[in-house]
């Protein structure tokens, strides 16, 4: 049997290999994913006081801090049964708007669109941002740096800093914002909707216009039919900030809707000795291993999964774009036929960027938003709280348990990425063994579209290593049938 | 060729979360003139280059590594070695390479617990026959290996010389841009030294008045609704200004801004080795009582005194870790 190893995987946070295994007729056998790299966030929260995890956990991942930032206020909140004023809650929620349009927004042209911008096999040292930049002009690259340098601005304004913020605390925010901020940010918001319809207008010209993209974006070696998981408002809604988790079949039919303290009840996490990440599944489902279908309780949680699962998005232009996504996917504008296609995931996260976009228009333009009453002060005393929020890559959930004094006694993290492993890896072995046949030359290209089943899912394993620290280069090695390496395949410099 | 050759520059992530790498990104359109001066050799995040690329590359062949993350698993420690080979200039870029950063803080626990907590009793886990990852994993198609996980999170000079430290939970954008300025320009000092940060304290810079610090009661952040022109500190709310090097800003601190207390992720001030001991120091001579019961009283309030005051340095601390 023969093995062949990606290692680094590039153009995603955090470390990772993936270990293809060759039989004697060089077809592919099977495909470890594997993550090499752990934290420990989970056990040295033990001890802090519960309202310093929104300034140490947000290190668990420097490319989503403000999801980490987000949670961890919202179960230091519910740790000290205390109810921010409306007018704190407004601003957490602009504050997050601005986080998924700046993050969408990194995903889609630095880590994701080299591939269908540049095409997959165009050489590796143009396959990046700078590559695009010169591929599609200055222009467009100097809006895009403008979009993520406006958007940074709005978090750091807000939230105190951009990467790693610190204004969440429990019963508020520790800073309102005055009228003339207020105005700086209604600008950022109102040119961050113009960036979303454009980089709509830019998906359609690029990927939905290119049959050969669209052939190899609905082919089934990039579905993997599972059940889907998002966050909801009370209309079922897409919502990232606050609501109910619902989770939907294969079909669309909801399974489950749950309040973040129910977390428990649904979810449980798989150990394996060959990785340091867990494999999260749906606990009444069961766990049956590295496969999809409605009887295996592997889920997805990402920006496609968020639009399966909601009845639609809660701002005008992005309803239309939802609209016409499955309408072109599904047949069913309506949305209420899932799509399992792995590279939709582009397209969807496009649309969440236009909903955010507008949602903080929303936001900014309610007169509330400049109030100075951001802060009820806990007077109960604190027990234990679960906070969850939507991380662009994925449901978050953060739960601690406190002393009396609100020291942490025990921490559990489920994170955005973390979700998504098994269906990522179960996406790899199918793109492998799509993309990998006997007697074809296997060629950096056909790496990079191993490399692209699972960039679509923008995974972040920063984020899913929180329990050990996490990076993630990745390597592919082949191994032959006696399960030598025979082959670490590399990528050469352009 | 006329032209000056270009930069040669390389950028690895060890144990972090990736905030260094964004911190780069928001350069912002300096990054068109970073391309202009400087060929990124290897950068997992963002650029398509494996580790056997690096390999392949003859010695000293990298003008400058900017190296992120502490040092925690066997591949990270190798991929340092690695690096260091290859690069004429190895710089520990940010709060983890140079002292740890919050990974460290992991040096309170060992290997031991971290596992147990993350793989055996987190309420969510499903693990009856308590599995732990495994260096080497026999699957039917042959092996896996995964690095080893260390018992202590290290710093980057732990493991490698090094020659340049740039502190910051992230170092902030504009900062990186001065010392990318000052690697181009060949204005860097003589090593080692830490560039891209200021030479004086947080508390120097921050805008918040300061009077005579007397406290009596100390309170934790969310408690009070503070005077936002007023020193934390004196309002009785811990804040690591004193013991921290400026930076964040150029002309302010960040945090202080939003009302909440610095946690020291720009590392000790010049001049002192041990961040948390430089803390306590201040601490004391802010506490208004003479009396050794009442001193003990009022500081008995600040809750979890060493993962505050080591924040961001435990790994470096002369405290290194606990004993567990």
């Amino acid at each position: 049997m023969k093995k062949i190893s990606i290692d680094p995987i590039t153009r995603l946070e955090g470390h990772g290999r993936i270990d293809i295994f060759l039989n004697d007729g060089g077809d592919v056998e099977n495909v470890y994913f594997v993550i090499p790299e752990l934290r420990g966030f989970e056990k040295f929260a033990e001890g802090r006081p519960v309202e310093e995890m929104a300034r140490i956990t947000p290190r668990i991942c420097g490319v989503c801090p403000e999801a980490h930032h987000m949670a961890a206020t919202k179960a230091a909140d519910a740790v000290y049964h205390v109810d921010p004023p409306s007018a704190a809650k407004k601003l957490r929620e602009l504050f997050y708007s601005f986080f998924f349009c700046s993050d969408h927004a990194t995903h889609f042209y630095i880590l994701g669109a080299p591939d269908f911008v540049m095409g997959p096999d165009a050489p590796v040292a143009e396959r990046n941002i700078l590559g695009i930049i010169h591929k599609v002009g200055l222009e467009i690259g100097g809006r895009v740096i403008q979009h993520l340098a406006e958007n940074h601005e709005a978090i750091a304004m807000i939230g105190g800093k951009d990467i790693h913020p610190i204004a969440g605390i429990p019963g508020g925010w520790s800073a309102p914002i005055n009228e003339e901020k207020r105005v700086r940010l209604e600008e950022i918001a109102r040119n961050a909707v113009e960036f979303g319809q454009f980089s709509l207008k830019l998906f359609a010209d690029v990927v939905l216009a290119n049959e050969g993209y669209m052939e190899m974006v609905l082919s089934e070696a990039f579905a993997v039919p599972s059940y889907s998981m998002g966050l909801v408002d009370e209309n079922n809604k897409v919502n990232f900030y606050d609501g109910h988790v619902r989770v939907v079949d294969l079909e669309g039919n909801e399974f489950v809707k749950y309040a973040p303290h129910e977390y428990q009840d649904v979810l449980a996490e798989k150990v394996v000795p060959y990785s340091y990440l867990k494999f999260p599944y749906l606990k009444k489902v069961g766990w049956k291993g590295l496969v999809g279908g409605q009887d295996s309780g592997v889920y997805r949680a990402t920006p496609l999964s968020r639009l399966n699962v909601s009845d639609g998005m809660a701002t005008p232009l992005a309803q239309a774009e939802y609209e016409k996504m499955y309408e072109a996917v599904t047949g069913d504008r309506s949305g209420s036929k899932p799509i399992h296609h792995t590279l939709v995931c582009h397209w969807a996260r496009l649309v969440e960027m236009l909903y955010a976009a507008e949602r903080a228009v929303e936001l900014v333009t309610d007169p509330e938003i400049v109030s100075p009453n951001v802060r009820t002060f806990p007077s109960e005393t604190p027990t234990e709280g679960v906070g969850i929020v939507e991380a662009p890559r994925g449901t978050l959930t953060h739960h601690y348990w406190t002393d009396e004094k609100g020291i942490v006694q025990k921490a559990n993290l489920i994170v955005g990425t973390t979700n998504n492993y098994a269906p990522i890896a179960i996406s790899l072995k199918q793109a492998a063994q799509a993309v990998i046949k006997k007697g074809v030359e296997i060629t950096e290209g056909t790496l990079n579209r191993i490399e692209m089943a699972f960039r679509s899912y923008d995974p972040c394993f920063a984020c899913a290593t929180h329990t050990l620290p996490g990076k993630m280069p990745l390597e592919v090695r082949i191994h032959d049938a006696d399960g030598e390496i025979v082959q670490v395949v590399q990528r050469n410099m352009g | 060729m006329s032209e000056k050759p270009k930069l040669k520059l390389a950028l690895y992530w060890a144990a972090s979360c990736g905030g260094c790498e964004i911190a780069v990104v928001e350069i912002n359109e300096k990054l068109l003139d970073l391309d202009a001066v400087a060929d990124i050799l290897f950068w997992p995040v963002a650029v398509d280059a494996k580790y056997d690329d690096v390999r392949a590359m003859p010695d000293h062949h990298i003008d400058v590594c900017l190296f992120n993350g502490a040092i925690r698993t066997s591949e990270q420690e190798e991929i340092a070695h690695l690096l260091r080979c290859k690069s004429k200039v190895m710089v520990a870029f940010g709060s983890c390479a140079c002292e740890g950063c919050i990974p460290g803080l992991a040096n309170f626990y060992s290997r031991d617990g971290v596992f147990e907590r993350a793989y055996l009793t987190t309420p969510t886990t499903d693990n009856p026959e308590k599995i732990l990852p495994q260096t080497v994993t026999k699957v039917p198609e042959g092996e896996i290996d995964l690095p080893e996980f260390y018992n202590t999170v290290l710093t980057l000079d732990d493991v490698i010389p090094v020659e340049y430290y740039v502190p910051g939970c992230p170092p902030q954008p504009h900062q990186i841009w001065a010392v990318i300025e000052a690697i181009v320009t060949g204005n860097l000092p003589e090593p080692p030294a830490v560039v891209g940060a200021g030479n004086k304290t947080v508390c120097d810079v921050c805008r918040r008045t300061k009077g005579e610090k007397k406290v009596s009661k100390f309170y934790r952040p969310f408690e009070i609704e503070p005077d936002p022109d007023i020193c934390l500190l004196e309002q009785g709310i811990v804040c690591m200004g004193p013991a921290t090097r400026n930076g964040c800003a150029e002309d302010r601190a960040l945090c202080v801004e939003v009302n909440m207390p610095c946690r020291g992720c720009y590392g000790p001030p010049p001049g002192v080795t041990d961040q948390g001991a430089k803390l306590v120091a201040s601490l004391a001579s802010v506490v208004d009582s003479n009396d050794p019961e009442e001193i003990e009283r009022i500081l008995s309030d600040i809750l979890d005194p060493a993962g505050t005051f080591y924040r961001f340095s435990l790994s470096k601390s002369l405290l290194r870790r606990a004993k567990v």
